[in-house]
């Protein structure tokens, strides 16, 4: 166990009780805001002193109000990446990136400068200054500091809401590398389901201050009850592998031995990917449907249904590929006969699977 | 310098030690209040606050007066530090303690501006990659305050070689020990034909005040040039 949280902390009316144990690989604090996910970064980081509660790091307890433990920010040995990158203006991005690592003991120097400039792609900028560059390029700067300052646990606290589409792109692959190659657990906030299901081993959904839900990505994000960020961007993943490149320009994912169409990936064959099917791209159907201009149609039984006091329903279906939601009216539920246990098929759009929302798992 | 007798030469020589002097000695002590002040928040924070300001707001007989009562071979601390051999009341030490309290507020609100205009999220992420609270200071705010201690030098020092009324309440007008630039020029005015004298002080004071104010503003823009805030 990497980390584990574990505290109470009331701001005006708002109270936040947050208890969860992170494993390793990078774990989403998922949530719209105002549910509790910087509070609890900042309390892990030690920017912000919780009421009650404990916080131990890899062993080492970063904060137990039982006894009086707070160990003060700069000793707690944590890599915090920022929505804005907070880079310094007075130094060059040579000296920002070596910032931490001036403080840090010879044994956290774990990383060298010159592999973390590669993996970053920042050769080029060492020598500017931090001002004269894009938003994307000051947050891989930003990645880069946090990363050699030898932090035993990195904290990013929605470092993507304040780029563009296009930059969100260029960075999203840095957290996938950090997550699969730097061996430092992650505690990664965000209100996007789609960085959470591009990048979480473990989410950690918040809901008005409280754990709602924790569990591997898939499931949290399969469960039609959690749709923390509203339904329009509820949506179930998959992970398949490429198993072909048609000449059609499809390409071919196998899902369990469920083949998945989707536009042209530009990936290897054999490549392990993750899918993300938004719960209002898909369509139901009693039976195997016929004369349909959709490419993808999985057949499943309905685990869970749950209806609100608008018109939707949002189902819950598990098919041999996995779990997956479909957002349906409630009058289609029940002219259909939908219930628990129900046989039906799943529609999905392929050219609703739009890029962005495919990762490398 | 034969265009100046050698009481005007004096009088300027004195300005310029006591006003550097002046500024030299209170800038640590403005950098700690203007610090506290921008970044603490502690019972008594606007009683201190009031305090550097007075200076300010009295007329500065009143503080010239004070300072004599206070600092006065008689007075409570005057006594004790002559007690040390140190005497400041009609000595050129005098007039530069009186020129930096009369210049401290203008030195640490310039000060205290450039620090709240620092970012504390700066400050933040300086402190979660390892800076302690006294390197966090070093590597990040004082650069970035750079800009602003020397506004509030210069600003402090100009104010230093204007100061009338405090200094001369205080250590009075003895030429060659006490008599600063404004003392003198108040001195010429007093006897007939001393005009002219005055005049070539006057000139020199509006000089220096100039030069002053130039110097601040070339180097001002060089720094936040070099630490990328403009």
């Amino acid at each position: 166990m990497s980390l584990s949280v574990a505290i109470q902390h009331s701001v005006g009316e708002t109270n936040f009780s947050i208890k969860f144990d992170a494993p390793d690989g990078l774990t989403a604090l998922f949530g719209r805001s105002g549910a509790g996910k910087t509070t609890v970064i900042n309390a892990v980081a030690g920017l912000l002193r919780p009421q009650t509660g404990k916080v131990v790091v890899n062993g080492r307890v970063l904060f137990d109000s039982n006894n009086g433990t707070n160990v003060a920010p700069h000793k707690r040995r944590l890599g915090y990446i920022f929505q804005e990158a907070r880079l310094f203006p007075h130094l060059s991005v040579r000296q920002n990136l070596k910032y931490g690592r001036w403080f840090a003991s010879q044994s956290a120097r774990t990383e060298s400068i010159d592999r973390v400039v590669d993996m970053l792609g920042i050769g080029s900028l060492l020598d500017r200054a931090p001002n004269g560059l894009s938003g994307g390029e000051k947050q891989r700067v930003a990645i880069g500091r946090a990363l050699l300052a030898g932090p035993e646990l990195i904290l990013a606290d929605e470092p993507l809401a304040a780029l563009d589409a296009a930059r969100k792109a260029e960075i999203l692959p840095y957290f996938e590398t950090l997550r699969d190659e730097a061996r430092i657990p992650i505690l990664y906030v965000s209100h996007s389901a789609t960085e959470v299901a591009r990048l979480a081993t473990t989410v950690v959904a918040l809901e008005d201050g409280k754990v709602a839900q924790q569990g591997s990505a898939s499931e949290v994000l399969s469960d039609p009850s959690f749709t923390p960020t509203g339904v329009r961007a509820a949506g179930a993943i998959l992970e398949a592998i490429i198993s072909k490149h048609h000449a059609d320009g499809l390409t071919e994912l196998d899902a369990c031995g469920v083949p998945l169409l989707l536009p042209r990936l530009s990936k290897p064959i054999g490549m392990r990917v993750r899918v993300r099917i938004t719960a209002q791209d898909v369509i139901l159907s009693k039976d195997r449907p016929t004369g349909l201009s959709a490419l993808n149609i999985l057949p499943g039984r309905i685990i869970s249904m749950r209806t609100g006091d608008g018109p939707g329903a949002m189902v819950s279906i598990q098919t041999p590929a996995g779990k997956i939601l479909a957002r349906i009216t409630r009058r289609s539920a029940n002219s259909l006969g939908l219930n628990i246990g129900s046989e039906c098929h799943a529609v999905v759009k392929s050219v609703s699977v739009a890029p962005q929302d495919i990762g490398g798992a | 310098m034969d265009w100046l007798g050698p009481e005007e030469w004096s009088a300027v020589a004195l300005s310029l030690r006591v006003s550097l002097w002046a500024t030299l000695a209170a800038l640590p002590v403005g950098l700690f209040v203007a610090y506290i002040l921008a970044r603490c928040d502690f019972p008594g924070r606007q009683v201190l606050n009031g305090l550097v300001h007075l200076p300010l707001i009295l007329p500065p007989v009143v503080t010239g007066y004070l300072l004599l009562l206070t600092f006065g071979v008689r007075g409570p601390v005057g006594s004790v530090l002559h007690e040390f051999g140190i005497t400041l009341a009609f000595r050129w030490t005098g007039a530069a303690l009186a020129a930096a309290i009369m210049g401290f507020p203008l030195m640490v609100r310039a000060i205290r501006l450039s620090i709240e205009a620092v970012d504390p999220k700066l400050e933040q992420a300086a402190a979660t990659l390892g800076a302690s609270r006294f390197w966090v200071f070093v590597t990040v705010t004082l650069p970035l305050i750079l800009p602003g201690i020397l506004v509030g030098s210069i600003l402090g020092f100009a104010k230093a070689m204007g100061e009338f009324g405090a200094t001369i309440t205080f250590v009075s007008n003895i030429p060659g020990q006490t008599q600063t630039l404004p003392s003198a020029i108040y001195a010429f005015l007093q006897v007939p034909g001393g005009e002219n004298a005055a005049l070539r002080l006057v000139a020199i004071s509006v000089a220096v005040a100039l030069a002053a104010l130039v110097l601040s503003e070339v180097l001002a823009r060089k720094m936040a040039r070099r630490i990328g805030t403009s």
